[in-house]
């Protein structure tokens, strides 16, 4: 059974119109902000769309290479819904939620091959850079999985190495040299609820979605990660439909980058 | 001896508002020794002696006889638990629920299931605000049909409804919306006209936004009536 708020959103998206006046497959207005943080991140930057506000740091560390890949190096992202973020968010150890947020985001880049990371090895076998990527919500307003995503790919390609002094980290210091960056595979989330596909729901229209898809996008149009949430299925036309739109969206996407 | 800032200035928490024993402390002013301090941000009022201020923002504190909005989170054996945007949850008994008599056998959900939206009206307030009791007896008191729940600061309801309603009625009439203020700063507005909903939500947040700015319902007017073309 449909609660009363869902029922209006169903009857709402029927008529062709969402609850704040945008067409179903417009984004709210997209901010990018870079260097937020120059003296504690190696690389930062801030998105935010609409009232949703997500900062992301790049972070870095020397590690001992995988022996499975002993020329390359790695990456870690992390997501800490904050609770001043949303009332839902608690504090404590990271939940479905964050985890959720962190290895989408995760996905995109590494298979999408964003770095590469032969590059990040320093001695094979012995010495590798170590990519953290922070992702901290600062408002969510629905629609956090794009936010994220965007966010962490921009501070990427604003961060520079630290130096390094005797296979030592000199933190605070950054060398010329930026991350080896090959391409950007930028993800949208397309979101069912009842019939009607939309992107980038508002925090009522998330609460009430049937599922969602989000796919990550290569500049040449190849599909680099997906991951399905919610409680209901998706069809195989339902499949189809919302990777045309992710597709159509993650091209504007990309002009923020 | 003397009054330290101006009729309707705004105030933030911990700013001294007069000095000496000819001003009393009204609502949101404390005294402190020889001194009256804000405790929240809002508009200062001066009647006579009297120093109150009006919040602009803060929470919803519950009062005896407020008609608010609640979502049903609960359901017990005595009745159901009522969510009224307030630190605790309220207590909504069988035998105020509905002027029907209800069985004590009965499905409950038939009257109201979770996520279900009702305006109901405080009859009790106890324990510090601990202890809520909510009854659906009373005109107006019912559950809600489809539409969207919007939230507004509390202090600012008495703007929305205006005087003897005149400023919801302004947005009802103009927007053909169905809307139900609550006095916790729930707002439920169900229009046929998505375009037309939207108005009144646009409508309802520039009042919260300007309402402590003077000429509110001309520029209200005139808001509705350029979005209207």
């Amino acid at each position: 059974m449909n609660t009363i708020l869902k029922e209006h959103l169903l009857n709402t998206l029927k008529k062709g119109s969402r609850e704040d006046g945008r067409s179903f497959t417009s984004y709210r207005p997209i901010t990018v902000e870079t260097g937020i943080s120059p003296k504690s991140a190696e690389g930062s930057a801030r998105v935010t769309i609409g009232e949703t506000e997500v900062v992301v740091g790049i972070k870095t560390e020397i590690g001992q290479p995988y022996s499975d890949k002993p020329d390359e190096g790695s990456i870690m992202v992390n997501a800490e819904l904050l609770p001043l973020s949303s009332p839902e968010f608690e504090s404590g150890p990271p939940n479905i939620n964050s985890i959720e947020l962190s290895r989408v985001v995760d996905r995109s880049i590494r298979e999408g091959k964003a770095l590469d990371f032969k590059k990040l090895c320093i001695r094979s076998g012995e010495k590798m850079w170590i990519i953290l990527i922070d992702i901290y919500p600062l408002n969510d307003d629905g629609n956090l999985f794009d936010a994220a995503a965007l966010a962490a790919l921009v501070a990427l390609k604003d961060a520079k190495f630290p130096k390094l002094v005797e296979d030592k980290i000199q933190y605070g210091e950054l060398s010329n040299e930026k991350l080896p960056l090959q391409c950007f595979p930028v993800s949208c989330t397309v979101f069912k609820i009842g019939d009607s596909f939309i992107v980038d729901p508002g925090k009522t229209e998330e609460a009430q979605m049937d599922a969602r898809l989000t796919v990550a996008f290569l500049e040449n149009g190849n599909i680099c990660a997906l991951q399905k949430g919610g409680d209901k299925g998706l069809s195989f036309e339902d499949i189809n439909k919302m990777v045309e739109i992710a597709q159509e969206k993650t091209e504007e996407l990309r002009r923020h980058i | 001896m003397a009054l330290l800032i101006q009729d309707k200035a705004i105030v933030v928490p911990g700013e001294e508002l007069a000095e000496g024993m000819d001003y009393l402390p009204g609502t949101d002013v404390l005294r402190e020794g020889e001194k009256l301090i804000a405790t929240k941000v809002g508009l200062v009022n001066i009647s006579g002696r009297l120093i109150k201020l009006i919040p602009l923002s803060g929470k919803y504190i519950p009062k005896k006889n407020d008609i608010i909005l609640g979502k049903v989170v609960g359901m017990g054996f005595s009745g159901w638990r009522v969510d009224i945007d307030w630190a605790f949850e309220a207590n909504l008994a069988l035998r105020d629920a509905s002027t029907e008599f209800i069985e004590k056998t009965a499905d409950l959900s038939q009257y109201y299931n979770f996520e279900d939206w009702i305006v109901c009206q405080i009859t009790a307030v106890a324990a510090g605000g601990r202890l809520i009791d909510l009854t659906m007896k009373g005109s107006g008191l019912r559950k809600l049909g489809p539409g969207r729940i919007i939230s507004v600061t509390p202090s600012k309801v008495p703007r929305i409804i205006g005087k003897q309603g005149s400023m919801i009625s302004l947005i009802k009439e103009t927007t053909n919306c169905k809307i139900s203020v609550g006095q916790n700063g729930l707002v439920w507005i169900s229009g046929e006209d998505s375009h037309k909903e939207l108005i009144a939500v646009r409508a309802i947040e520039k009042i919260e936004a300007e309402s402590h700015i003077s000429g509110l319902t001309d520029r209200i007017k005139a808001f509705l009536e350029g979005e209207h073309q």
